[in-house]
């Protein structure tokens, strides 16, 4: 125990040295904060007869005793939260007190897009589209850090984000458009499906490898420093993919070149089957942030205030100091991975149960809601209705819309057309004459 | 380690510029301005003289149309296309590894302090970092200038080149694209630079759709083809042949001007043989071209291809359905190289013009070797042996 003891004074130490810094830091940057990159390429006043280390790598004390810097897992970071698990706001100075109006859309919004899961999980489980990953527990983490935003920042994320796109406003028809690669589909019908995107909405389209828009988020964000224009870039990754060598490439990048940039993780406890005690051994992905000089944050993912003042903060803070900030959110993949996935086998039902039942984000902002009178039995009854309706129809018309013009395999390889790839198109096309029998043209645009 | 061994390369290349004379006469036979700079900085002094340059750089007729010119070796044309570039466009940055002082080969000389450190940039080290960066300034609207320090060290960033910037505008049905970005690279032999500083990487590149790859041969094309990339709306990777970033020297232009990508140049007309090339590779084949005609009365077609992809199949196929005969030549190893693409294109197309088997004279399928180098590269006797098969066969 005493070794405990020990070791959690320590990281404290480490830490608050770390916010000490941190502070310091933001002072002077309120003086210019415009552009400090390569701040290092100015040379250091250097004082050889200081007794102080004189390394350029660090700025710290020498200490004449061996100790090496313990982790802190046991006692981490701790988890932010505003309501508890009956919706009570716990601490009234946190409480954000949005408007009923802005609090109902978070719950609709929620609930239409676990809706809008539970029929397209069917829909693949029938075959009726090849592939489908559900939100079932993050869709608070989605929802309160969509609505933190501005419409016109940019959002990079990942295959479990498509609450952001729904609190933005992105049609029912397109989400399904996508999945059933209709002529609908924004992305002409070339990407598995939950792959969306939407330029309207600022919402870069999703690729299947993981972190990839980490770094990517980054140089945009630098771009957006540039423009000027009061705009931020969220990242939003799970705590698995941050174990990627591009997560961090970015979080690196987002601190020495000083971007306005929050990434968001998602830690649901799983990447695929990997629970993570096999994924990492320090605290979470939080505890890695400050190591790259970033400010950084744990919230309870199944609060949608925690994580809507959260990102708010955030926000506020990386326009006004042009720094990245890290939210890890905590939340629990209540689905499985994917459709192609079968999560029983690596992991209790009981588990899975506990956090569908008794605590999910969707039944706690419920509960808040009860208690003011905003809602009730009735209205949930009349909204469940409602959203049903308005997903079954979306997807009917999906189903019925036809699949885009062939010649759109081709298109956007590269802005103009190469002539060996038109070359390629008209022989596809000399063939499909010859043998098109065999081949399903008639579901396709022609 | 890597960071190790390219603190090593820095060192050599610092010492150059003290040494080496960058504003030497064209005629000046720089081929051996590195390898004798280089002996300077050896770390033990070596009796022994370094094997001479492999390949002799001959400027071109100084380009009238786009005004006042000024002799340039190539990486000070780099630098000017860079110049140019940010001057033209206030979004556009340059960043990677040590670009802030100059840059370890001197591209970036002096527009840090001419365009602001927000513009001219380090970054962390880091590939995956740079191209992802990069690709995330482009998708945001910049034009993002990003260099690799040697093309040997784009492998960290191939997922984001392969499976992100290739693929952005495709997967997205064109809501998004990263085509302002372009990534800069030395590329190929240099006389001694062995495993990881002589890579000639093209082929890799050439096998994913979505991305151009180009290879100038000296200042003037370097200028034109770099701006035309950085000006093109796809992501483009730039290969710079290092070892005529200071033996190339000729006449620039000053001002902006383009060379159109995916458009081979015949840089000499001829009717028994086309060879191809790119990189410096083509003043090998120029060589080759004259040893031919004084010793075989062999007149050769010398085509540089410059965009390796999309490539200029109707140029090529057009010199070959003349000539009959093909030899395509690179440094990079042959199996999976890029002379097999182009000999199958050939093959396909011109079959009945085809008097000879179309020849492919390559690296060795070896890692690419520090004191065999002589050996390895497929020098002028190498292609001079294969011209001289072809006309026989």
């Amino acid at each position: 125990m005493a070794a405990i003891g020990g070791f959690r004074r320590l990281c404290t130490v480490g830490l608050s040295a770390v916010c000490r810094n941190r502070a310091r830091n933001a002072l002077s940057i309120s003086q210019y904060r415009s552009f400090r990159v390569n701040g290092a390429l100015q040379q250091q006043p250097f004082d050889s007869l200081a007794e102080k280390p004189q390394f350029p790598g660090a700025s710290a004390e020498f200490v004449d005793h061996l100790e090496f810097i313990q982790p802190n897992v046991i006692s981490g970071i701790p988890v932010y939260r505003v309501m508890d698990r009956q919706g009570q706001i716990i601490n009234p100075s946190e409480d954000p007190q949005l408007p009923k109006e802005m609090v109902l859309n978070f719950y609709q919004k929620m609930t239409l897009l676990n809706t809008m899961d539970r029929i397209l999980y069917e829909s693949q489980r029938q075959g009726r589209i090849s592939f489908y990953m559900t939100n079932y527990g993050e869709e608070g983490t989605h929802v309160g850090s969509a609505a933190a935003l501005d419409p016109e920042d940019l959002v990079f994320g990942q295959y479990r984000e498509a609450g952001v796109l729904m609190f933005r406003g992105f049609p029912l028809d397109l989400f399904m458009a996508q999945c059933y690669a209709n002529v609908d589909d924004l992305g002409k019908g070339r990407q598995m499906p939950v792959h969306y995107g939407s330029k309207d909405l600022n919402f870069v389209t999703i690729s299947s490898p993981l972190a990839t828009q980490i770094p990517q988020a980054a140089g945009a964000a630098y771009a957006i420093k540039r423009e000027n224009t009061n705009r931020v870039v969220i990242c939003y990754f799970g705590e698995g993919a941050a174990s990627e060598g591009d997560a961090h490439a970015g979080f690196n990048f987002a601190a020495t070149l000083e971007c306005p940039l929050i990434f968001f993780c998602r830690n649901n406890g799983y990447a695929i089957s990997t629970p993570t005690d096999e994924q990492y051994r320090g605290d979470g992905i939080a505890a890695r942030g400050p190591g790259y000089g970033m400010l950084s944050i744990r919230v309870d993912g199944n609060d949608v205030f925690a994580v809507y003042n959260a990102t708010k903060e955030a926000r506020r803070r990386a326009i006004a100091e042009n720094q990245p900030f890290l939210i890890e959110a905590m939340t629990y993949r209540i689905g499985h991975h994917s459709t192609s996935d079968d999560s029983s086998a690596y992991r209790s039902v009981d588990e899975v149960n506990y956090w569908d039942k008794q605590d999910h984000p969707i039944s706690r902002l419920r509960h808040y809601m009860t208690a003011r009178g905003w809602w009730g039995e009735e209205e949930e009854r009349a909204w469940r209705k409602q959203s049903r309706k308005l997903v079954m129809e979306a997807f009917e018309r999906a189903e019925k819309r036809q699949k885009p013009h062939p010649d759109l395999l081709f298109s956007d390889v590269y802005l103009e057309m190469p002539p060996s790839l038109e070359k390629q198109k008209e022989s596809m096309w000399r063939h499909l004459q010859q043998y098109r029998e065999h081949y399903p043209l008639d579901h396709y645009e022609k | 380690m890597a960071a190790a061994v390219r603190l090593l390369l820095r060192a050599g290349s610092a010492c150059k510029s003290s040494v080496a004379n960058v504003h030497r006469g064209a005629g000046g036979g720089l081929g051996n301005a590195a390898p004798s700079a280089s002996s300077v900085c050896a770390p033990h002094t070596s009796t022994q003289r370094r094997h001479a340059a492999h390949f002799t750089f001959q400027p071109e007729p100084v380009p009238s149309q786009y005004g006042p010119t000024q002799k340039m070796n190539l990486f000070q044309s780099v630098t000017s296309a860079l110049d140019n570039t940010l001057a033209s466009d206030p979004t556009a940055v340059i960043f990677g590894e040590d670009v802030a002082f100059g840059g370890v080969f001197r591209c970036t000389v002096g527009l840090r302090d001419k365009y602001g450190k927000d513009r001219v940039f380090n970054t962390p080290l880091c590939e995956q970092g740079i191209v992802g960066f990069g690709i995330g300034l482009a998708v945001a609207g910049a034009t993002a200038i990003a260099e690799i320090q040697f093309a040997d060290y784009i492998f960290p960033a191939f997922d984001q080149i392969v499976n992100e910037a290739a693929k952005y505008r495709y997967r997205s049905g064109n809501l998004f694209d990263c085509g302002n970005l372009t990534i800069r690279a030395p590329w190929g032999c240099v006389g001694h630079g062995a495993l990881y500083h002589s890579q000639s990487p093209e082929a890799f590149f050439a096998h994913c759709p979505g991305i151009k790859i180009v290879i100038p041969r000296s200042p003037v094309q370097a200028k034109g083809l770099l701006l035309s990339c950085i000006i093109d709306k796809n992501p483009c990777i730039f290969f710079e042949p290092k070892i005529l970033y200071r033996a190339a020297v000729e006449q620039v232009p000053m001002e902006s001007y383009q060379i159109p990508l995916s458009q081979a140049e015949v840089l000499q007309e001829g009717s028994d043989i086309t060879l191809l090339a790119w990189g410096t590779q083509v003043h090998v084949m120029r060589e080759v071209a004259a040893m031919a005609q004084e010793k075989l009365g062999v007149s050769c077609e010398v085509i540089d291809l410059r965009t390796i992809q999309p490539w200029d199949i109707e140029t090529v196929c057009k010199s070959v359905v003349k000539t009959g005969r093909l030899l395509v030549s690179h440094e990079a190893p042959v199996t999976g190289g890029f002379a097999a693409e182009i000999s199958s294109t050939v093959q396909e197309e011109c079959f009945l013009n085809l008097e000879a088997p179309i020849t492919r004279v390559c690296g060795y399928d070896t890692p690419f070797p520090h004191i065999f180098e002589p050996f390895y590269i497929p020098d002028k006797w190498k292609c001079f042996d294969a011209v001289k098969r072809m006309i026989n066969y």
